[in-house]
């Protein structure tokens, strides 16, 4: 078992579900709240990493966070080291391709509020931050399970845009699904299954965990 | 637009709106001087529309095309044709509607002190057990909406817009679910309770009872225009005399 390419998958996926929840939360409420022709472009573009083949955001990114472009070249001056290739680079692709992931059940959780809820808020003074923090999070807050557990798993799967932009750099860019791709190309069987099947645990055991809250809620609710 | 306008009297609330839904029209061009005003007409003539407006909840530049002009002594709280639009938290305006829309995450108490954030503890304790007791839900207080009949609900919901302290109160059929005694009770203490505090109340209405109950001015709204405006027992004499009609023993 790589220990290491497991610690490396376990940050990544710690960090993008920490940074996509406080830009997944607003940009949910936005979407839900807002009206304007202008929503549907940002509804279209937050779910566009969703349908794009992961290789083929893998290589915008690479392209785009490189030296090729002065974008990157603008980034690699500002942080000392070019971002395509590196942990922080991983970091950005993975944001951007769980956003869809975050902000769907997000969307989903908001939209069920009742909208007399909403109303009775702003009529008691709440702006969009208050509605969003003391009606929206409480009251769709199996939608933040959800939200949580899908961009986590989602990340420590990720393959397509980690090989792309990160390459296999041991100990920085190898997570655990490059560890098992390169365990199957060495047809090295034993260790990929045992690869595959700690990958396997951990989706089964953080849906367990989401689906005995959502279980508990529902007891709760009755009673 | 109609006018229909009481000569004489200071205007407190003065409203000129016009909005479209489809093929539905909105129109209604008034002066509200009295402190408590019965909007009356037949459900789908417009009255959930105009109180909404009044509120701020239907921003003119959102779906529905909205023009006009809502003031509220002397402060303008919506000019379309000057942008003018005061979000509905900051107009000073409370509105209780027939679905009490209490949070349901929150205790009664909880509720009634959510639009006090600005107070400090003690006079948001203060401020809550007064509204609580003003409706008879003192007992409630630590009840979740789930374990409160409808009345009850209905009775938390007003004690939340009054907490507020606004200058003016909305009503939108709020005690449907309150029976007939347990109303009037609660409508009676509420007048004086507004009459204390110098609140102006709008109650939307379709059953002419209250309408009449509460010796109010009246607007009447037809098809989303002002048909008529002055006190119940000249605007409702009709409805009055068909009410007295169907009471008459057999």
């Amino acid at each position: 078992m790589d220990w290491q390419a497991f610690a490396v998958s376990l940050r990544l996926a710690s960090i993008t579900t920490a940074i996509l929840l406080c830009i997944a939360v607003p940009l949910a409420a936005l979407l839900v709240l807002g009206r304007g022709r202008w929503i549907a472009a940002v509804e279209a573009l937050t779910t566009l990493p969703m349908v794009l083949p992961p290789t083929v955001l893998g290589f915008f990114l690479l392209v785009l966070l490189g030296p090729r472009t002065a974008f990157g070249r603008a980034i690699a001056a500002l942080i000392g080291h070019p971002l395509a290739f590196s942990f922080s680079g991983l970091v950005v692709g993975s944001v951007i391709y769980s956003l869809p992931f975050a902000v769907q059940p997000l969307v989903a959780g908001f939209a069920a509020v009742d909208t007399s809820l909403v109303d009775a808020a702003r009529l008691l003074g709440a702006g969009p931050a208050r509605v969003v923090s003391s009606v929206f999070m409480p009251l769709a807050d199996r939608s933040l399970l959800s939200a949580i557990v899908l961009t986590f798993l989602h990340t420590i799967g990720e393959f397509g845009v980690v090989l792309m932009l990160g390459g296999d750099i041991p100990g920085a860019t190898r997570t655990l699904s490059i560890v098992l791709y390169n365990q199957v190309e060495s047809f090295d069987y034993f260790a990929a299954n045992r690869t595959a099947a700690v990958l396997l645990a951990m989706s089964v055991a953080a849906l367990v965990l989401v689906y005995a809250s959502v279980q508990n809620r529902g007891s709760a609710r009755r009673a | 637009m109609q006018a229909c306008k009481t000569a004489g009297a200071r205007a407190v609330l003065e409203l000129a709106l016009e909005t479209r839904r489809g093929s539905f029209r909105l129109q209604v061009d008034c002066k509200i001087p009295a402190p408590w005003t019965i909007v009356f007409g037949p459900s789908g003539a417009g009255k959930t529309t105009l109180l909404r407006l009044l509120a701020g909840l239907d921003q003119p530049h959102h779906g529905a095309p909205v023009a006009g002009r809502v003031v509220l002594d002397r402060l303008v709280l919506t000019d379309t044709a000057k942008g003018i639009w005061r979000a509905p938290g900051h107009r000073r305006i409370a509105f209780v509607t027939q679905q009490p829309s209490l949070f349901p995450h929150l205790t009664a108490a909880e509720n009634v002190a959510y639009g006090l954030r600005g107070a400090d503890r003690a006079s948001r304790t203060a401020r809550v057990g007064e509204a609580l007791e003003l409706v008879g839900a003192t007992s409630l207080s630590a009840l979740h909406p789930r374990n409160l009949s409808g009345g009850q609900a209905q009775r938390i919901a007003l004690a939340r817009a009054l907490a507020t302290n606004p200058r003016l109160l909305l009503l939108d059929e709020p005690f449907s679910a309150l029976d007939g005694v347990a109303s009037d009770a609660l409508l009676t203490k509420l007048q004086a309770w507004l009459r204390t505090r110098n609140v102006q109340a709008v109650m939307a209405t379709h059953d002419v009872s209250d309408a009449l109950a509460t010796s109010a001015d009246v607007l009447q709204v037809r098809e989303g225009q002002l048909a008529a405006q002055g006190p119940a027992a000249e605007v409702l004499a009709a409805d009055r005399n068909r009410l007295l009609g169907r009471l008459r023993p057999v």
